[in-house]
């Protein structure tokens, strides 16, 4: 059986220096290799794995044929955002983990497939979607992550007209803001996003719904709302020296960084401290990308400081990878107790204290212990606090009966249906933080709701 | 989206009020609020606190000093000119009740969010005391404007050019200790003068509050780079505030928390300058 076909890498030694994306796409050959491993199975295990259920059998045989444009038609039917969700997406934990070639050999490469056709229409320049016949009805939705943009093109498909509110000056969300370019380039979120307008939704950024309008002012105005406005609140340790200069939540540090651009700054106006010994607080996805900016920012030393060890890492595989090569220092097993305050208030250390691993806890995982007069000092001057995040409460301001539990998620039924009328919610806003392609899951759940709901 | 500048006028040197068209922003505003803005592609975000809007015309009134490279950028656009974002309002509305006297106190370009607030006070019956402060004469803002919503109104400079040869904090502290019962004193203005007007009514027991100004990013709450110490607890001045009672406020932190990006903000203003040609006023 022949073997997949990995995918070209900028090398670590020059990336560390730039933000350009790391993992270069297939070349046409290659991908006409790795779609010919394809069993196109008669009941394809890997579409169940696929959250938004891609015919993924169906357009990687287009593949073989060398039919690009249709490959990524079949795709475009339940996905929206395929140049994304092919870079971003855990597949191995999804419809590559369900590959029966992954058995006894390796799955089929499926998200750099669903890569490569994306970004070869890209190239080619994206026809124009026909926009469907109006129904007539409309429908809000809050947020333009993953979510909401699934479930805005859904309904924009389905012929409601669709007004998408974002608080930021640009759509996309995560995609955007936390996200880095060297994983994800922007102009790629900026294309997936204009198509969707193409579909004839419209986009309304610099609305801070809970400011501007409130929940209910858009119920009364709109047939239906869906919410996905995420999970965008830091959280913080609480530890003394959290407030000295140099310590950043994630979101601060990569807003800055990707959605400001403060990599180009002085070209760009926002600045960023650039420190030579950085620590990233956490192990998931949001601490690699926050150590990987950091080291490309310059920085001598990136360590990331972890409480569990190297298998509990909640980050991808591959990224956890990556940043390995390129020079992040893994302090595992460690908890910072403090950050130690130097000149003019600002980071001198972080005190540290060494943990060990007990019983599991009731998520199942083990339960890290401190060892008790293990503290010591790690060198730094810049701190980013990656520990997580939980919904934003902005939203609810001035709202009146939309049911959040005591950790400030939104109460949904199976179907995606808030405690309102008419109200539906998805991704990070009801899970807490979670994936991009779970929130797309959700909002594609969510359109459905709605057209049922709209349809009656 | 674009935001059209309807008008645009220095007011004294170095401070320029502007109005920007933004009818959603203008029907929401309320005393208290801010918005952020960014110029162009390249812009950061800046905070600016709601001076004044119009609901019927649709505009939002900005005043601001010129200080940085994106407020000396701003100053040089025009009427008719566009800015690429303006979101609003942010922040929590200031709590404007009737309970008496209440005693308002502008420090140079802190004397615009004052404005709003002092006219929205006397507007539901409370007498309206405003004290207003600058430099020197030639910097004082919005005089009559604040005559015309004020029971009383005292100037301070710190020259003596106008008014009381000092600060505002005597001005204040000479009220506190008079006959009359003041319920409440509201100071916005730099941190500095925050924090001494604090100082002052700290041992009077009169509710004091303030209005900070930390860095801020999105100003949504989303990341924390506004944080401010109240009380021993950590708040997001965006969301949480940005008004708080002066007694709980760590201005030490908040002053400090400021100076992060000097030397970047000194690198932006003079690669800004020297893009700018020799014959620009900004050099």
């Amino acid at each position: 059986m022949s073997i997949t076909q990995e995918m070209p890498e900028q090398p670590a030694d020059e990336r560390i220096h730039n933000f350009e994306e790391v993992a270069l796409g297939y070349t046409e050959e290659q991908a006409m290799l790795e779609a010919e491993r394809c069993l196109e199975c008669k009941t394809p295990k890997c579409v169940e794995g696929c959250p938004v259920n891609i015919d993924i059998p169906g357009f990687v045989s287009k593949m073989k044929e060398g039919n690009f444009e249709e490959a990524i038609g079949v795709i475009k039917k339940t996905n929206t955002l395929p140049a994304v969700c092919g870079r971003v997406c855990p597949q191995e934990e999804q419809c590559e983990k369900l590959c029966i070639l992954g058995k006894k050999s390796e799955p089929i490469s499926i998200g750099r497939l669903e890569r490569f056709c994306a970004d070869r229409e890209r190239e080619a320049g994206v026809k124009d979607p026909v926009v469907a016949e109006s129904t007539g009805k409309k429908v809000a939705i809050v947020g333009t992550g993953p979510a909401g943009l699934t479930a805005a093109s859904d309904l924009a498909k389905a012929g409601h007209s669709v007004t998408m509110f974002e608080a930021l000056h640009e759509a996309g969300g995560v995609l955007i803001y936390g996200i880095p370019e060297f994983r994800l380039p922007k102009a790629i979120v900026k294309e997936e996003v204009e198509y969707i307008m193409k579909l004839g939704a419209e986009l309304k950024v610099d609305y801070v719904i809970g400011r501007i309008k409130t929940l209910d002012q858009l119920e009364d105005e709109f047939d239906a709302v869906f919410l996905g406005t995420g999970a965008g609140l830091p959280k913080f340790m609480g530890i003394e020296g959290e407030n000295l200069n140099g310590v950043y939540s994630a979101n601060e540090f990569l807003t800055r960084v990707n959605l400001m651009k403060a990599y180009r700054f002085p070209e760009s106006d926002t600045p960023i401290k650039r420190g030579s010994h950085v620590i990233v607080v956490g192990g998931g996805n949001v601490a690699m990308d926050a150590a990987r900016s950091a080291r490309r920012l310059g920085a001598d030393e990136v360590s990331i400081v972890y409480r569990r060890s190297d298998e509990e890492l909640p980050a991808r595989r591959e990224e956890i990878e990556h940043a390995k090569e390129e020079g992040i220092i893994f302090r595992l097993l460690n908890n910072p107790v403090r950050i130690l305050e130097g000149e003019n208030m600002s980071v001198n250390g972080v005190e540290c204290i060494k943990m060990e691993l007990g019983e599991p806890d009731e998520s199942g995982r083990r339960r890290p212990v401190a060892v008790e007069g293990s503290e010591h000092v790690i060198d730094a001057d810049i701190v980013i606090i990656a520990i997580g995040t939980s919904p934003n409460p902005i939203i609810f301001d001035g709202s009146k009966g939309l049911e959040v539990t005591p950790w400030g998620t939104i109460v949904v039924n199976e179907a995606g249906v808030t405690s309102l009328e008419g109200v539906c919610a998805g991704g990070d806003a009801v899970t807490g933080a979670a994936t991009v392609i779970s929130a797309m899951g959700a909002g594609k759940q969510a359109a459905e709701t709605i057209n049922d709901y709209l349809s009656k | 989206m674009a935001y059209k500048i309807v008008e645009k006028r220095q007011l004294v040197p170095d401070v320029h009020l502007m109005n920007i068209e933004a009818p959603d922003v203008a029907a929401a505003a309320k005393p208290g609020q801010f918005i952020i803005l960014r110029i162009d592609e390249e812009g950061e975000r800046i905070p600016l606190t709601i001076a004044d809007y119009d609901v019927d015309e649709g505009f939002v009134t900005i005043i601001f000093q010129e200080m940085g490279k994106t407020t000396k950028q701003l100053a040089k656009m025009a009427a008719g000119d566009e800015l690429q974002d303006f979101v609003g309002p942010l922040g929590k509305a200031s709590e404007i009740e009737k309970i008496g006297t209440v005693v308002l106190v502008g420090g140079g370009v802190g004397i615009a969010p004052v404005y709003p607030q002092a006219r929205a006070y006397r507007e539901i019956g409370n007498k309206v005391i405003s004290i207003i402060g600058a430099r020197n004469e030639s910097l004082l803002i919005l005089e009559g404007e604040m005559k015309a919503v004020s029971d009383e109104l005292l100037v301070a400079t710190d020259d003596g050019s106008k008014g009381h040869h000092g600060f505002v904090t005597d001005l204040v502290k000479e009220l506190l200790d008079g006959d009359e019962k003041i319920d409440r004193i509201v100071a916005i203005g730099p941190p500095i003068m925050m924090r001494a007007v604090a100082g002052v009514t700290d041992p009077y027991d009169v509710e004091t509050i303030v209005s900070l100004n930390p860095i801020m990013v999105d100003g949504t709450g989303m990341c924390g780079g506004c944080r401010v110490n109240i009380g021993g607890e950590t708040k997001f001045a965006c969301v949480d505030g940005p008004e708080f009672n002066a007694k709980d406020v760590d201005f030490n932190l908040l002053m400090s928390r400021l100076s992060l990006y000097r030397k970047e903000e000194m690198e932006s203003l003079d690669t800004y300058k020297k893009g700018c040609g020799d014959d620009c006023k900004c050099q």
